[in-house]
């Protein structure tokens, strides 16, 4: 039902470089689960509508005003790298482009 | 004259008249539950396991703190000075969080979650974190990357997840109350084997800012504690509306600790109970089965009128939740990024951000959390979204109609909170589908949004462990949990003759 290739392809999708061995013992699992999970197709018909949220809200909106945030120095506290007040990342270009 | 070993065995409730009439001081209570966790809790070797973080210099400086106050003859919360623990995935300022993972291995937030910043604002000073399965996947504790909290009511088995370090901590007597997440079960799994009280509120009635989101539609913070009238304190405390979550609600709930008062002495004269068909039968252990019939029995024996009511689409919960849920938490730890906080995995050479990002997120999510990431990502990919995402949401409204038709029959609904007691580490931690059906039966709450209880209710005949009775109430009726279970507990205590922790083995000290 679903292939080691395209566990492989969700992987990288989901930005999760997985090794050989990781790849042998997850896809049989997610196999498992996904033919298990499949018994709901069907089960709600056309009309009925999807619930993404339990509690109905909408809406909901603060007043637009300034109000108190991190400083600069807390939001780069966690950060693995920074510089001069900003969060230093690795090139983010392919070696093609 | 008390020890120091008498306060760890007292409830909030009773802790906080001792404070309130000058028999102890917050720090004395607070030293001898930091005495407990030294002698007990050991580490991911040995001992409960309970803590992956333990604030000793902070909790005692926020006790003395509290004794200041009181001596000062200042308005005091009336749980000002109980000392308490935190789940792991709800942000402190100046404490580590892990969520119980490496990719977040020596974080620590810059900000507090509204749960723990009312916590400190009512005056409890915070013992330290407590373990999980890592990002709450799980159901054992076992996912943990810092290693398992074992049972304190045998150490060879699991605690329950993703909560269970919060549950073994209350259930150990490390800690009088805790804060624990219910995104599928929890807080109410872990309670059901462990012998304690757990309690996941209506949807939206306890603030979610900070708590590390799993799931955002599913995910509730509650109180874990030994007493439903303990559970009832706390959740007044951490609950109400908060304008920093958009998704809380802005209702107030009926007072929760009148309702456990009042469910205390032990009348439901008017009160109909309905017993979900559904959730019974195959798989379910007879010892729990057993336990839950005399429960119901009793309760009908207090007045109520119990009826069995059936919940049809309940059968397709699981498949429901393990659709949901995926494609949520694949969504929300996208922001484990390597960028911003976190772990940094650098693979060799001149890699890009992307290589990066890839290597780190191997390195630091455990085997769960990367199954959940590829299901979640599949389900919500183009060409199977409607099939599944979509049919998953679809059947989310169905469960919703079935809580909503029931509750037109009775105010309330029971279950046993989980099919098995608590089993052995190691024996499902290869078999993630074995694993999810431990949350059969608390999975339903969480889809629709309603409050729901775990209390005890005895040992199971065949293996001596314990058993947990849920009992969920429409949205915004939390109330009708606390009153039910509360006179459960006070029916079962008398029968008994104490409460059921008296009965757990007494924990061999490890220092």
């Amino acid at each position: 039902m679903i292939s080691r290739d395209e566990v492989a392809h969700l992987a990288d999708l989901a930005r999760i470089d997985l090794d050989d061995a990781e790849l042998d013992h997850l896809a049989p699992q997610l196999a498992v689960i996904l033919e298990s999970v499949a018994s709901i197709r069907g089960v709600a018909g056309d009309d009925v509508p999807p619930t993404s949220h339990p509690i109905p809200l909408t809406n909901v909106f603060r007043e637009d005003v300034v109000v108190p945030g991190l400083t600069a120095e807390q939001a780069l506290s966690g950060a693995p790298a920074s510089e001069d007040g900003r969060f230093s990342v690795p090139r983010i270009l392919g070696d093609e482009q | 004259m008390t020890t120091g070993g008498d306060w760890t065995r007292k409830t909030a409730a009773e802790l906080a008249d001792a404070l309130a009439a000058g028999e102890v001081t917050s720090v004395e209570l607070t030293q001898a539950h930091l005495d407990r966790i030294a002698a007990v809790d050991g580490d991911a070797t040995a001992g409960v396991h309970a803590f992956l973080h333990v604030d000793r210099e902070g909790v005692l400086a926020q006790a003395a703190a509290s004794d200041e106050r009181r001596a000062a003859g200042e308005p005091l919360h009336q749980l000002d000075g109980v000392p308490i623990a935190v789940k792991d995935v709800l942000t402190t300022q100046g404490l580590p969080t892990t969520c119980g993972s490496k990719i977040l291995e020596g974080w620590v937030p810059p900000y507090d979650a509204t749960v723990v910043r009312r916590i400190k604002d009512a005056g409890l000073p915070i013992l330290g974190k407590t373990n999980m399965d890592e990002f709450a996947m799980g159901s054992s504790t076992e996912h943990s990357a810092y290693g398992p909290t074992r049972n304190p009511w045998d150490q060879t088995r699991i605690p329950g997840g993703s909560g269970g370090g919060s549950a073994a901590a209350v259930a150990a007597y490390e800690a009088p109350l805790a804060v624990g997440t219910d995104t599928g079960g929890s807080i109410r799994q872990p309670g059901a084997v462990t012998g304690t009280v757990g309690v996941k509120p209506t949807y939206g009635a306890v603030s979610r800012y900070g708590l590390v989101a799993l799931a955002n539609s599913l995910d509730q913070a509650g109180p874990v504690t030994r007493t439903v009238l303990d559970a009832a304190l706390l959740q007044e405390l951490i609950g109400g509306h908060d304008p920093l979550d958009s998704t809380s609600v802005d209702q107030p709930l009926p007072s929760l600790v009148d309702a456990a008062r009042q469910g205390a002495t032990g009348d439901l004269s008017g009160v109909r109970i309905g017993v979900i068909t559904e959730l019974s039968g195959d798989g379910w252990q007879p010892g729990v089965m057993t336990r839950f019939q005399e429960s119901v029995d009793l309760l009908v024996k207090a007045g109520a009128e119990v009826v069995e009511v059936s919940c049809p689409t309940f059968v397709h919960a699981l498949a429901t939740y393990y659709l949901i849920l995926p494609a949520e938490c694949s969504s929300n730890l996208a922001k484990f990024d390597a960028m911003r906080y976190g772990l940094r995995v650098v693979p060799e050479g001149n890699p890009s951000a992307e290589d990066v990002m890839k290597a780190t997120r191997d390195a630091g999510f455990g085997d769960e959390v990367k199954r959940r990431i590829i299901l979640g990502t599949y389900a919500l990919s183009s060409g199977y979204y409607d099939a599944y995402y979509g049919q998953a949401q679809k059947v989310r409204t169905l469960i919703s109609r079935d809580f909503a038709t029931a509750f037109e029959q009775v105010d309330v609904l029971v279950s046993p909170t989980a099919p098995t007691t608590a089993f052995e580490l190691g024996e499902k931690l290869d078999d993630p589908l074995a694993m999810y059906l431990n949350d059969l039966a608390t999975i339903p709450a969480n889809l629709a949004g309603v409050p729901g209880i775990s209390v005890p209710a005895g040992l199971a005949d065949e293996d001596g462990l314990p058993v947990g009775f849920q009992v969920l109430a429409p949205a915004l009726a939390d109330d009708r949990c606390y009153r039910v279970g509360a006179a459960l507990e006070a029916l079962l205590t008398a029968e008994w003759g104490g409460p059921l922790l008296d009965r757990a083995p007494v924990l061999e000290e490890i220092r």
